[in-house]
């Protein structure tokens, strides 16, 4: 199929232009420019996708009066507004033009790494995504821990931020943004290992392959359809929440009790490097999902596979950051306590069950005939069981809420 | 490759040597950050990819996370050490324990049979193999570390979980 290959085979010929001395490095410079090219622009897009949904969901207009400025170049000038989709470029300038104001006491070393390093290893983890069937950037067989490796660098970051400020507000609140990732880095690679442990390999493309194929024709074999792959999931989307700060596990920078906790300190294009690393490795993290329990680039039904694989990932990507968004608009934030207590005691027992399950359905694979039905009966009693009682429990004896400090 | 060798050697010894000369623990933790990274290049760049992703995710991630709240912990107000050069029995024990552990580590190094050649391309050893290895062999070895790792968990809960009397309003 050439629209399969269309992306390689550009690639190629432009690598062809080369001297051969230098076609190494031209292949990897033109993966990693498309990457920053089209995660830019999915970033922008994001950033006007979710001001324009979370007014919708709050029943009002959005970001609609920005438009294209005049162009003299043009023989006319264009009236029409465009929906405001060029709000994002206005405010890039709009950050860039910024006054960058650095506190007198502040570490002003660490003060502006931060912003920098957040940003680079927010991007290392788009290294191993499988895009698509050949849409590889770096294919390493140990891809699923790189890209666990290149997110843990974020929170070293968030440090500097917090203590290059030399503001108490900060240092705390990074201090607690420590704390949630901390936390949260549990459930999620203990939600991604019964995968590992059912595919039997590290390699991302790998278990993007190993989830082709239907039952019936109709039900893909993507891991979000077997029972411990739904729970899994599930803990993956909560976990991934929280890894990337985002609303309901907004805590670090909740703007209306915290004033942007550690980021406090930081104005202008500083700051929105903050947002962009966060949007980065919201993506990411989504890319990974897809990857792993939503079938990767694969297409839902055989006779949809006429659209290129990539077109399928970047489908199923957006849809994932939608429901982020939806999420974001629809649920309340939770106190640090809360916080700690659903990952703690809810989901990493959860996930430490799930993998147990794993282990189950992978020793079960040879089941055939009606044995198939006991096998998801016990995978999926043992997804529910344990959900229901540790919900009841968790939930049993915190209300009605007393205060210590109020009545 | 011997160049990629020497530019990832300069680094770590460059972020250690300023580690330990730095006035300012957060600047020295963070610079050992620094190095331990440049280990985890030095993995990268004999083909030992499992191994470094794993240097990075422990020690850049879990580690340093240690070394920087112990230091925040620790210390009240100023974080650059306060500690001078006049004590004439430090530094001599300081040469006693640092020559103890040159030796100790020179001679671990000599000792071992080095075979020395260039990194293989794709890594000699993979994932699978290390995870067949793990469980089978050196099945003993994970499961001590693994009880070890829990005890000093406990022992931590332990520590920090005193009970306090509620603060009234």
């Amino acid at each position: 199929m050439s629209l399969e290959t269309l992306p390689l085979i550009v690639r190629d010929w432009i690598v062809a232009l080369f001297p051969d001395v230098l076609q190494w490095l031209v292949h990897h410079l033109l993966s990693i420019a498309v990457i920053l090219t089209v995660f830019g622009l999915f970033f922008a897009f994001t950033t006007i996708a979710e001001r324009k949904l979370l007014g919708r969901l709050q029943n009002r207009l959005g970001p609609n009066r920005a438009g294209l400025p005049k162009l003299s170049i043009l023989p006319f000038h264009l009236k029409h507004k465009l929906w405001g989709l060029s709000q994002p470029f206005a405010d890039a300038v709009k950050a860039l033009t910024k006054e960058d104001v650095v506190p007198d006491a502040a570490d002003k070393v660490l003060h502006f790494l931060a912003p920098v390093v957040i940003v680079a290893f927010s991007l290392l983890g788009f290294a191993v995504l499988p895009f698509g069937r050949h849409l590889i950037p770096v294919e390493l067989d140990a891809g699923l821990l790189y890209f666990f490796a290149a997110g843990t660098a974020t929170e070293l970051a968030i440090f500097m931020a917090g203590w290059g400020s030399r503001n108490k507000y900060s240092l705390l609140a990074a201090m607690r943004a420590l704390a949630q990732l901390i936390s949260y880095e549990l459930p999620l690679i203990l939600s991604v290992v019964p995968v590992v442990l059912v595919v039997g390999t590290l390699s991302l493309p790998d278990i993007a392959v190993a989830q082709s194929g239907w039952t019936f024709g109709v039900l893909p074999h993507w891991h979000v359809f077997t029972p411990w792959g739904f729970a899994g999931f599930l803990i993956f989307l909560v976990a991934a929440l929280a890894e990337s700060n985002r609303s309901p596990f907004d805590l670090p920078e909740a703007e209306s009790e915290l004033i942007a906790g550690h980021l406090t300190e930081y104005s202008g294009f500083k700051y929105a490097l903050f947002f962009m690393a966060e949007y980065f490795g919201l993506t990411a993290l989504s890319g990974l999902g897809v990857t792993i329990f939503l079938g990767g680039w694969q297409a839902p039904f055989a006779f949809l596979e006429f659209i290129p694989s990539y077109l399928w990932f970047m489908m199923k990507l957006a849809g994932m950051i939608v429901f982020f968004i939806w999420i974001r608009g629809t649920l309340l934030r939770l106190r640090i306590d809360q916080l700690t207590r659903l990952s703690w005691q809810f989901l990493v027992p959860l996930a430490l069950l799930n993998l147990a399950n794993a282990a189950f359905w992978a020793l079960t694979a040879g089941w055939s005939g009606p044995l198939v039905f006991v096998r998801w009966a016990v995978s999926a009693a043992i997804v529910v069981v344990p959900f229901l009682i540790l919900g009841r429990r968790l939930s049993g004896d915190r209300a009605p809420r007393t205060y210590r400090y109020a009545s | 490759m011997m160049l990629a060798l020497l530019i990832i050697a300069l680094v770590i010894l460059g972020a250690a040597a300023a580690a330990m000369l730095s006035r300012n623990l957060i600047h020295s933790a963070l610079l050992l950050v620094g190095a331990w990274a440049g280990i985890a290049a030095f993995y990268l760049w004999a083909g030992a990819e499992f191994v470094a992703f794993a240097q990075i995710l422990v020690y850049v991630g879990a580690v340093s996370m240690v070394v920087l709240f112990a230091v925040l912990l620790t210390r009240q107000g100023e974080t650059s050490a306060p500690v001078g050069y006049d004590s004439l029995k430090r530094a001599v024990l300081a040469f006693i324990v640092a020559g103890g552990v040159g030796g100790l580590l020179v001679g671990a190094i000599l000792g071992s049979p080095l075979d020395v050649h260039l990194p293989a391309a794709t890594p000699t050893l993979s994932v699978q193999q290390i995870g067949a290895l793990l469980m089978g062999p050196y099945a003993p070895a994970l499961l001590i570390v693994g009880v070890l790792l829990t005890v000093a968990l406990l022992g931590a809960v332990v520590l920090a979980a005193v009970d306090q009397p509620e603060d009234t309003p």
